[in-house]
């Protein structure tokens, strides 16, 4: 494929996707492990917030929210401490993205962690363990391989939604493909080489979920280690 | 003076709203006893035994190891709660539980089912407590399963490991409730005989059971439940060969 020298540019746009991806990865995981502790805690208030928080941003266009915090967040901030600041693209970016994955995972998080048998707690209680050590110990190891097919999913479907930054100006491989096609009118060309790169990234990806997937399950397969 | 008991629980109650499951029960355990608790199902047995280490919220009584007595303070739905969560931890760790559906964790392998809690609570490191857990694993007879995970292994197995993960923390009393009951028929005395083993050696043990001839041989004293109280206690040659209450001796010759 003719590329006209602009190559490069989808490159450096695809390591913006990745960047703006794995952060968002990142901090929605963080997000989705703390709305999933809320949603069971014995709290009321807290299982009400994760209530909120999830019926909200699942309730949201995606690129909307993109739209909402670019332009809204520069208004709050200013709001709260009365200085000016531009947020920039990226960091609009992955708010936006973190808070919608965050919000997906809270359920897949959730139905992991009533998956794991009560007794297996009761077990780590019963010999003096503390409710972190559970937690970290037996709940949280468990976690990860009975939420990783559903996390998969979710960081398949991210990957693709970081197109939706490029509307804000952040030169993600979307918006540089834009641009290229824009510049060369060759449309078809441009927005053929981004889908190969895309496709590229989803494949690559799903051979890593899978690996991470088949480790979870170590001892779930009667291999006698 | 001799030695507080190593437990004493007093006045223990317990109700699910209306419904009253214990009413009433008090249990000493001196060192050396194993002291077997019998009855239908529904009498109470297994709440019992999980009131003693709060698995189960009481809603009334006190609970003494070795004369400390744990701290409780009631909630608004009326169940007793501790006080001080690091007390409770610390008699737990004292406290040793054996379940019936054994409840190792699927992730871990044996070894280190066997060592998490005494590292993480006892603090001992990871040289000793594997060291301590092959030990015990050779106890149980499971010396070569170190490395296999809990999936691998039968239920008799699993039990045993169980048990090996519980004497790991070195209980001043052990609590076994209905550690057989899951078991496939061929599988039970694997674990009984482990059970028989720490009564020979003097553990404190409390047994619920459904297995009579096991506990007409290894206790010291018997308690027959019947709706929440005790109905009959005393030594298993009085309660199995001869006992006072009607509903006992139904049971028992229902369960011979």
């Amino acid at each position: 494929m003719e590329l006209h020298g602009f190559g490069h540019l989808l490159l450096a746009g695809t390591w913006v996707t990745l960047q703006l991806a794995f952060t968002s990865l990142v901090f929605g995981l963080l997000l989705g492990l703390v709305g999933a502790a809320a949603a069971l805690s014995p709290i009321g208030p807290l299982r009400w917030a994760a209530v909120g928080y999830n019926t909200l941003m699942r309730g949201i266009p995606e690129l909307l929210l993109v739209l909402i915090i670019y332009f809204g967040a520069t208004h709050v901030i200013e709001w709260m401490t009365g200085a000016y600041v531009d947020i920039g693209a990226f960091t609009a970016g992955v708010i936006a993205l973190s808070i919608a994955f965050g919000a997906y995972a809270t359920e897949v998080f959730r139905s992991a962690m009533l998956e794991i048998p009560k007794g297996q707690r009761e077990a780590a209680m019963a010999l003096g363990m503390s409710r972190w050590d559970s937690f970290r110990y037996i709940t949280l190891p468990q976690l990860w391989r009975l939420a990783l097919p559903g996390l998969g999913n979710l960081f398949l479907v991210l990957l693709k939604d970081t197109a939706l930054v490029s509307i804000i100006g952040l030169d993600d491989l979307m918006r540089q493909a834009y641009v290229a096609a824009g510049f060369t009118k060759l449309p078809f060309t441009f927005y053929m080489a981004a889908a190969m790169i895309y496709l590229l990234l989803t494949i690559v990806s799903m051979q890593v979920i899978q690996l991470l997937e088949r480790w979870a399950n170590r001892g779930y397969r009667g291999a006698r280690a | 003076m001799t030695s507080p008991a190593a437990l004493e629980v007093v006045d223990i109650h317990k109700r699910y709203g209306e419904h009253e499951v214990l009413r009433g029960i008090d249990l000493t355990a001196h060192d050396g006893d194993v002291i077997s608790i019998i009855g239908s199902s529904g009498s109470g047995k297994s709440t019992l035994l999980r009131c003693l280490n709060l698995l189960e919220q009481p809603s009334r009584g006190e609970i003494r190891l070795r004369g400390e007595k744990l701290d409780l303070r009631e909630d608004r739905h009326g169940d007793l709660h501790a006080v001080d969560r690091k007390q409770l931890e610390r008699m737990r760790a004292r406290i040793g539980f054996v379940f019936q559906s054994f409840n190792l964790w699927p992730h871990l392998n044996i070894v280190d089912n066997v060592t998490l809690a005494p590292m993480r609570v006892l603090g001992l490191d990871r040289r000793s407590a594997v060291e301590q857990a092959e030990a015990l694993l050779a106890r149980v007879g499971l010396a070569d399963k170190r490395n296999a995970y809990p999936g691998n292994l039968s239920g008799g197995q699993q039990q045993r490991v169980a048990i090996a993960r519980t004497l790991a923390m070195s209980p001043e009393v052990i609590l076994f409730d209905e550690p057989t009951s899951a078991l496939d028929p061929e599988l039970v005395n694997e674990v009984l005989g482990v059970m028989r083993s720490l009564a020979d050696e003097g553990r404190t043990m409390l047994i619920v059971t459904h297995e009579m001839r096991f506990a007409r041989d290894v206790s010291s004293q018997v308690m027959f439940l019947h709706q929440g109280r005790v109905e009959e206690p005393g030594p298993p040659s009085e309660v199995f060969t001869s006992p006072r209450s009607e509903r006992c001796r139904e049971f028992l010759a229902s369960h011979l």
